[in-house]
């Protein structure tokens, strides 16, 4: 006897989406503006895109950001998605209040805080500042982000499937490759694309621990959105904002054939 | 069974010890040294070889002299207290409008739902800093709000490097972190209490007040959590959209690091933030791991 949406239900979806919406419509739309005015509509123009192309910079600081994100997501999929294993399956081992705590705090912590402290980690240490020293520390702030989507996963992972596998014969490290992993396989994934958007997103720790020659794009884009609005930034907004939107539909579309599929599949046995 | 599974900690222990850990205490060492020292090109090295020795004149050589200068000025002083209020307001805010959503959505059917959900999620894997610049383009004078309002034949607003403009942003921004906490907490909801609430003649705004707000509860504290303790520390909000009247702290710390290049004081203005946020980070802490134990 569940009601539907009440009016009153429905205008505050209506606002709450609008508000979280406009600005990203709006960046869009001036994308294509032939004005530099956001308030004038000087027709449609893919002027700026073309201005993109030929900025040399720019395309550089891209190369760079979408490097340091495949490394540093990648890496911080292996220690998250360790992490989670151990919070999850560990039981109580010495010291896991501790590492719990280490793990998790990172997804609250201010970024000038982290940003400051892994520079003077990088100092302390010698390391030249670029883009090592970028990669190090995204994949430091991401692999808490993975280590809770995966861990949201192996809370509601059958473990008998494990034990079961172990009882067959597997050593611990077959039951996991070949028991575990394929099951928490689509968290991990999520957890990879998550560190990965993070690392693509950063500026505070990016700035902090850059050097010179390793400018990554959310730098490139702060100094141009300092100096004035440049209409060429709301072309690369939306460029990214079509690359997100993207993956994320294709995303959603395999997971709903995913469970389409399963379905047939079971119908098929039963039937 | 067990042993095997916990020495997957290792790694991850050891790289958050180095990388996240450790670092804090580069940071406390750095805001107990004289600028005069540390003025950079600032390069500290600790003196291992030197032995107990080289640690004992180390440590007598720490003070406090930043912490005094940092309390002594009135206007990191100002910038704490108004992080504070920015965070505690943009925090409550972001409750008002992120409740009647979430509750929204947890009313729709279950296909609905979850477009919704992913609605909520898409501006989060979408670039933080172009979400705040676009507001530059809706608030600034010549900007799209005021010309919106020109239509209107309203008198023109001046919203842009204002205190109101960050609070917009820190609403904007955070709203999907309030969302989805609140949201997994109704969605989770039993409706057939609300029924037998309705049965035994409940009317539906005290049911919700007896029955839906107390159990969204958790999903409250980890939504506000959530927004308030990433909102004091925020430099990319009032950077962009705050004028010189909406001091926050994150962006003293920045503007000491990056224009200033004062190290130590920097360090010293991390350190109090810290000790600020010590407490909810904890609450929050505790928060999750009883979520995520509790087999969510």
């Amino acid at each position: 006897m569940r009601r539907g949406p009440s009016w009153f239900n429905l205008v505050s979806l209506t606002v709450g989406f609008a508000f979280l919406y406009l600005p990203i419509v709006l960046l869009v739309v001036w994308s294509f503006n032939a004005s530099r005015l956001v308030t004038v509509w000087g027709g449609f123009s893919t002027r700026w895109y073309v201005a993109l192309l030929n900025d040399s910079q720019l395309l550089d600081a891209a190369w760079i950001t979408l490097r340091i994100g495949l490394i540093s997501a990648t890496a911080a999929t292996v220690l998250g998605t360790l992490a989670a294993i151990a919070l999850v399956r560990g039981g109580r081992f010495r010291g896991r209040t501790l590492f719990s705590g280490m793990v998790y705090a990172p997804l609250v912590m201010p970024e000038v805080i982290m940003g400051l402290s892994l520079l003077l980690l990088f100092v302390a240490m010698g390391f030249a500042r670029g883009f090592w020293t970028v990669m190090l520390a995204h994949t430091t702030f991401t692999l808490s982000y993975v280590a809770v989507v995966v861990h949201s996963r192996l809370v509601s992972f059958d473990r008998s499937l494990e034990e079961a596998a172990q009882d067959l014969g597997c050593t611990p490290a077959q039951s996991f490759l070949q028991v575990t992993l394929p099951n928490i396989f689509p968290a991990v994934l999520a957890g990879w694309m998550l560190a990965f958007t993070l690392s693509l997103d950063d500026l505070v720790i990016a700035s902090f621990t850059s050097g010179p020659g390793a400018t990554t794009l959310p730098m490139r884009i702060y100094s141009q959105v300092r100096l004035g609005v440049t209409p060429e930034i709301n072309a690369v907004c939306t460029l990214l904002i079509a690359i997100v939107a993207t993956g994320v539909i294709i995303w959603s579309v395999a997971q709903k054939w995913r469970a389409r599929e399963a379905v047939r599949t079971e119908a098929v046995r039963s039937g | 069974m067990n042993r095997p599974r916990s020495r997957a900690a290792l790694l991850p222990a050891l790289w958050l010890a180095i990388f996240f850990a450790f670092p804090f205490l580069l940071v406390l060492r750095l805001s107990l040294s004289d600028t005069a020292l540390a003025i950079p090109p600032y390069t500290p090295r600790i003196d291992w070889s030197g032995g107990w020795e080289a640690i004992k004149a180390f440590l007598a050589a720490l003070d406090l002299d930043m912490y005094r200068r940092l309390g002594g000025d009135r206007l990191y002083v100002d910038a704490f207290l108004s992080s504070l209020r920015f965070a505690a307001t943009g925090t409550i805010l972001a409750l008002l409008v992120g409740y009647p959503m979430a509750y929204g959505m947890a009313k729709c059917r279950p296909g609905v739902r979850s477009v919704l959900l992913m609605l909520v999620i898409l501006p989060f894997w979408t670039s933080f800093l172009i979400r705040v610049y676009a507001w530059v383009g809706i608030l600034k004078p010549q900007g799209l709000l005021n010309g919106f309002l020109g239509m209107l034949h309203i008198p023109p607003v001046d919203l842009l490097y204002t205190p109101a403009a960050v609070q917009i942003g820190l609403v904007y921004s955070y709203l999907p972190f309030m969302v989805l906490p609140l949201y997994a907490a109704l969605e989770r909801l039993d409706h057939t209490l609300l029924e037998a609430a309705a049965d035994l003649g409940s009317p539906p705004w005290k049911s919700f007040w007896q029955v839906t707000w107390p159990l969204s509860i958790p999903g409250v504290i980890a939504g506000c959590l959530l927004c308030f303790i990433p909102m004091v520390g925020e430099f990319v909000i009032p950077d962009l959209l705050g004028g010189p009247g909406s001091l926050m702290i994150g962006r003293s710390i920045w503007m000491e690091f990056f224009a200033n290049r004062d190290w130590p004081f920097a360090s010293a203005v991390a350190i109090v933030l810290l000790i600020t946020l010590i407490a909810p980070i904890l609450l929050y802490q505790r928060q999750q791991a009883r979520a995520l134990e509790g087999g969510v």
